[in-house]
């Protein structure tokens, strides 16, 4: 079952239109709730004058001095040092917004449409204050440093140094299902429908806000339409919908629209590098450094400084660095706050380093895959301790041959025809390739429960949660390949906290390798359960009996028929579900304190068209080591997707802001996703030769690796198309940057 | 408010409106119709495509009573007599042309009209590509769907070929 390119379970019902989304589900008597944003970007809340808007149907309006408490979002990802507690988003504003777009209001009512009306009859008086829009200038909410060696000495000391600056624009994950939530009071207690990603820790956090107990809240399963590490998070909403639903003892149902998502929802990636590199005499690097401003919006919301974090402590990248200083200043602007985007901090890094990698070798004369195969660490090194640490882990790379894949990546970029010649004069071919390490598998543990019902069919609740990543496919072949049941007959429970109280979440690239353990684990357990009990009734040794078909049966008995006065030749699980005592099944969590770190190389072909600077992507190639890949039409289906998105932060999409600091990009014809004229027939090389180490599968994580070196890959081709010596990196690369880059 | 009747999917309703009620809000949360996804509102993803008499529409460009009279397909109709998945249904799970799912019966949708139309039936992966560009998917890349509608194409092609001798 591993190994195989099962269809996924999910299928069937998203295919029917059967799947059930959060807005899908509603509540007998249910109120709806509209946010209430602020219109500028900056300033103080004279006066919300809620008197006009009661009536017609309109239930309440709440605003802050509403609240019981002034509730301030925590942090959950929390990085070791800075103390971002006076940086944290309130879930109303309160005196002050800071962002166009920051709730200041709940209109709640008995129709959606005339909630919407009320909301934007509100007058809402605010005394404008000067925004800060460039993070260059903007305050300081934290900065952070990973170092080692001493880059200082590398530096006078080097033969060659190349320094260059790069920026990556604001942009986003932009999941297609905009957020939604549904509370439902019952009991004294509270349902709740629309949390995913974490809803464990959402659950826990929300009983501490609410000041109840945890068990008194239920998180159920929905589907999600695409996370990307900016669903599931825990915004203003999160609290604001379940408190009105206990406060008003009514069900309270909010679904955003694509207006609010654009300006509500996690922005990300926005920073500006200054990067440098030492170089000895051969072509080997001896330092590096980067200087990191990042510009966060408004707030630290629940990933802190993880970004910044992540980007200062991967961007070393897959290359033997001796002495290496990353530093990272988190800026405050007026704009909507900032957390990840699949892959973050690394999408930016890759893109710095790898830039930096291109230009340095045009500038030291040597070819630039030579370069990188010069610098990169070998098998031998492995595993390679970096001495810093990230996500509160040890930097340590897991396994891996970084040279094989890249001259396999090169080849396979050459027999597909990437480096093909300028065919007009003007538009102009550029072949550009980038080398990166992905970060997966990030612990500390995660639970499942693998249980066999009466009926013989197999329940998994998992820890993790369905975001489209086909998790319960992924964790179904897992299971059955441990139970020798087969993927039909398994049912996997994801994202509710009832089933599964102990359950981590989806991100991080974590589920296949946490959670996908942590079901190997109890679904052995169960399988040496039913063997044991299966034993005895077959009077066989247990190591003679084996699983076929979700039955338990004598190795070698190839009829199965018993003598007729004998014993049975075979028991289904089913039966002794029904015969053991307290049934079949097993909980385990799996726990780990390494993350496993796959890697790759990316290679991008682009025209670019002299006259309007428009770039086209014409063929992309993902290699990717995965370590064991448990569904590979699932991987390569992470991969492509990467690649898009990534194609879309390069070339296409991006969080502008007016001098006033109004957000220009509020709808999807002003945020350009990439459609299928965008995007090219993606070719993948994937390679399942370096199994992890650090769990039993050998599988490392694949959701993150289609899209790190994304942004890399194509500066890097865009700048060989130009024949530029210089860097061009300031994604994304519009037809107008493209022109201002090659005046 | 306003009477409105129309068939969804073979089966008639009627009910009273706003007249700014659009026609997916009226699917999705007065007929219950949920298949029908809105992600954007403003008619540019495609995810609330339906056929209104027999033509792809927007849905949350159009508003509930212009589909008075009127034969409305959803997701919802498109698998057969036995809740078999249809070809082109297949083919999305086949081709991995999904993976939220939330975009999906928009694609659906808006290929199971183009794959009515005549020119369908020489249809070039160029042209697979093109219709695709029509919708939003942030998951897939499109590559699997490009692949699972140029696949159905195709084998109805060779289907009504095989129909003909």
């Amino acid at each position: 079952m591993i190994g195989a390119s099962l269809p996924r379970k999910e299928d069937p019902r998203l295919l029917r239109g059967l799947g059930c989304f959060g807005d899908d589900v509603d509540a007998a008597g249910q109120l709806y709730a509209r946010i209430v944003r602020s219109p500028v970007a900056h300033g103080r809340i004279t006066n919300i004058d809620v008197s006009r808007v009661r009536g017609n149907g309109i239930t309440a309006i709440v605003t802050a001095e509403d609240l019981p408490d002034l509730h301030r979002i925590p942090v959950r990802l929390t990085v070791e040092g800075p103390d971002l507690s006076g940086y944290l988003q309130p879930v109303l504003a309160a005196g002050t917004v800071r962002y166009a777009g920051e709730p200041l209001a709940v209109v709640v009512g008995e129709d959606s449409y005339a909630c919407e009306d009320a909301a934007d009859e509100l007058d809402v008086d605010i005394e404008e204050l000067p925004p800060a829009l460039d993070a260059q200038t903007a305050p300081q909410a934290a900065e952070l440093t990973r170092a080692y060696g001493d880059p200082g000495a590398a530096f006078r000391q080097a033969a060659h140094v190349t320094e260059i600056t790069v920026t990556i624009g604001r942009h986003s994950g932009v999941p297609l299902e905009p957020r939604c939530l549904l509370a439902v009071p019952a009991g004294g207690d509270l349902h709740i429908y629309g949390m995913t990603k974490v809803p464990v820790y959402n659950r826990d956090l929300l009983a501490r806000m609410l000041n109840v107990d945890q068990h008194s809240i239920h998180v159920h399963p929905v589907d999600a339409g695409g996370g990307f590490g900016i669903r599931g998070e825990f915004y203003p909403e999160d609290f604001l919908i379940p408190w009105l639903a206990k406060t008003m003892n009514r069900p309270v149902k909010w679904t955003e629209d694509r207006a609010e998502n654009l300006v509500a929802a996690n922005h990300s990636r926005q920073q500006h590098h200054t990067v440098r590199a030492a170089f000895d005499g051969k072509g080997h690097l001896t330092a590096l450094t980067d200087h990191v401003i990042q510009d966060n919006g408004a707030y630290c919301r629940t990933h802190g400084i993880s970004v910044a974090e992540l980007t200062i402590a991967m961007l070393p990248g897959p290359y033997r660095i001796p002495a290496y200083r990353g530093h990272a200043s988190i800026r405050l602007t007026n704009k909507t706050p900032c957390g990840t985007y699949r892959a973050p901090g690394r999408y930016e890094g890759t893109t710095a380093r790898e830039h930096l990698m291109d230009v340095a070798a045009d500038q030291l004369g040597i070819d630039r895959v030579e370069l990188r195969r010069r610098n990169l660490l070998t098998k031998a090194d492995m595993p390679h301790r970096r001495p810093i640490s990230t996500l509160g882990t040890d930097l340590v790379l897991d396994t891996g041959d970084y040279p094989a894949l890249l001259e396999a990546a090169v080849r396979e970029a050459d027999r597909l025809g990437y480096r093909a010649p300028d065919d007009s004069t003007r538009t102009r071919h550029g072949f550009g390739l980038a080398m990166f390490v992905e970060k997966s598998g990030l612990g500390p543990r995660e639970t499942a429960d693998v249980t066999i019902t009466e009926a013989g069919h197999v329940v998994i609740s998992a820890g993790g949660t369905t975001l489209g990543q086909g998790i319960e496919t992924v964790l179904a072949q897992i299971a059955a390949d441990a139970l020798g049941a087969p993927a039909a007959n398994i049912t996997v429970i994801t994202g509710d906290t009832d089933k599964q109280p102990f359950g981590t979440g989806s991100w991080a690239s974590r589920s296949t390798v946490v959670g996908g353990s942590a079901v190997h684990e109890a679904a052995l357990a169960v399988r040496q359960e039913a063997l044991s009990h299966a034993a005895k009734a077959l009077e066989a040794a247990e190591q003679d009996l084996e699983i076929v078909n979700g039955e338990v049966v004598v190795r070698g008995s190839a009829s199965g028929v018993g003598c007729a006065d004998g014993p049975a030749a075979r028991v289904s699980l089913a039966e002794i579900a029904r015969t053991a005592e307290g049934g079949l099944s097993a909980r385990r969590t799996f726990e780990v304190d390494h993350m496993t770190y796959p890697y790759g190389v990316h290679a991008a072909a682009v025209s670019v068209d002299e006259d309007t600077g428009a770039v086209t992507v014409l063929r992309y190639l993902v290699a990717y080591e995965v370590g064991r890949a448990v569904n590979p039409m699932l991987v390569e289906g992470q991969l492509r997707g990467g690649v898009a998105q990534g194609i879309g932060g390069a070339l296409l999409e991006e969080f502008g802001y007016d001098a006033d600091g109004q957000p220009q990009s509020v709808s999807f014809m002003d945020y350009r996703m990439p459609t299928a004229a965008e995007i090219p027939r993606i070719d993948i090389l994937l390679t399942q030769e370096h199994p992890s180490p650090g769990n039993p599968l050998g599988v490392m994580g694949a959701g993150e690796g289609g899209i790190n070196a994304v942004g890399a890959a194509i500066a890097n081709a865009v700048r060989d198309a130009l024949g530029r010596p210089g860097p061009i990196a300031s994604l994304p690369l519009t037809p107008a940057t493209v022109r201002t880059q090659n005046p | 408010m306003h009477p409105v009747t129309l068939t969804v999917n073979g089966k008639p309703h009627e009910l009273t409106v706003e007249a700014r009620r659009t026609l997916a809000d009226m699917l999705r949360h007065d007929l219950g119709y949920t298949g029908t996804h809105l992600g954007c509102e403003h008619g540019i993803c495609g995810a609330c495509t339906v056929l209104l008499d027999g033509v792809p529409v927007r849905a949350c460009l159009v508003f509930g009573v212009q589909a008075d009279g009127a034969e409305v397909r959803t997701v919802e109709g498109l698998a057969g007599e036995n809740d078999e998945l249809s070809d082109l249904q297949q083919a999305f799970s086949d081709h991995h042309a999904l993976q939220c799912g939330f975009c999906t019966p928009g694609f659906l949708m808006l290929a199971e009209a183009y794959l009515a139309e005549p020119e369908a039936k020489t249809m070039t992966e160029q042209e697979a590509r093109e219709l695709t560009a029509s919708n939003l998917c942030r998951c897939t890349g499109y590559q699997g769907i490009v692949d699972a509608i140029l696949a159905t194409a195709r084998e109805r092609e060779r289907a009504r070929g095989r129909g003909r001798t």
